[in-house]
């Protein structure tokens, strides 16, 4: 079962994980993306391209139910506007085992970082300004490439 | 073909989408890319440096040299930074 949301609303993880649970699964693994208040942050807007952003999460989540044994997989992205401490990205992966759970999880946000369109724009007080995307997450993207 | 366009090159631009009818000689993204920097100082603005744009071509990513065929929908934006 893959579930995909991509809402303004805040990101509920104890629904998300009662949904998860209810998959009879031996193993959980979740990520949870909280908006950082470094460097004065005051507010981070997320946009992204409606449409796509959808076809992108479901295909990373059929290509991780295809590399890995998973009962279910949920990836729920907030959009707009979030303050610091704001929940911005929840992935949750259901298996029989411990080691399917947690690789794909891991697998799901590290590529999620890099193949899906999202774009952040931070707010410091009356500045803004848009994040630069980072080599280091296209490095842990690369690293879930076949045979690694 | 319907373009659109997203972050700062949204911002740059002015606008989010719009409609546009690239001549003949327009082949690829990297085409249309010189093509629309021509459009208004706002476009070129956007354009001016394309090694740091990617493209999607009807909701799918490619590279910039990708070829527009049939494209019906072009999307213009920054490295993505989700999650």
């Amino acid at each position: 079962m893959i579930r995909v949301s991509i809402d303004s609303a805040p990101i509920e993880v104890a629904i998300e994980l009662a949904a998860l649970e209810e998959r009879g699964a031996g193993g959980l693994a979740t990520f949870t993306g909280v908006v950082r208040g470094d460097d004065g942050v005051t507010a981070l807007e997320l946009e992204h391209y409606p449409g796509m952003t959808e076809q992108a999460l479901i295909a990373l989540a059929e290509t991780a139910c295809a590399r890995w044994s998973l009962l279910a997989v949920t990836m729920v992205h907030r959009v707009g506007v979030m303050v610091p401490g704001d929940r911005i990205v929840f992935v949750g992966t259901a298996a029989q085992h411990r080691r399917e759970a947690l690789d794909a999880c891991g697998f799901l946000i590290d590529r999620l970082k890099t193949d899906a369109p999202f774009w952040k724009r931070e707010q410091l007080g009356d500045a803004a300004r848009w994040v630069d995307a980072r080599a280091r997450d296209v490095d842990a993207a690369t690293r879930w490439e076949a045979g690694q | 073909m319907d373009l659109l366009y997203f972050a700062w090159v949204r911002e740059r631009i002015g606008m989010g989408q719009e409609q546009v009818e690239p001549p003949a000689e327009v082949r690829s993204v990297a085409d249309l890319i010189g093509w629309l920097a021509t459009r208004s100082p706002g476009h070129a603005e956007a354009m001016r440096a394309p090694e740091r744009l990617r493209a999607a071509i009807d909701q799918k990513f490619v590279p910039l040299d990708a070829p527009l065929g049939a494209a019906r929908e072009v999307a213009l934006f920054p490295p993505v930074t989700g999650g």
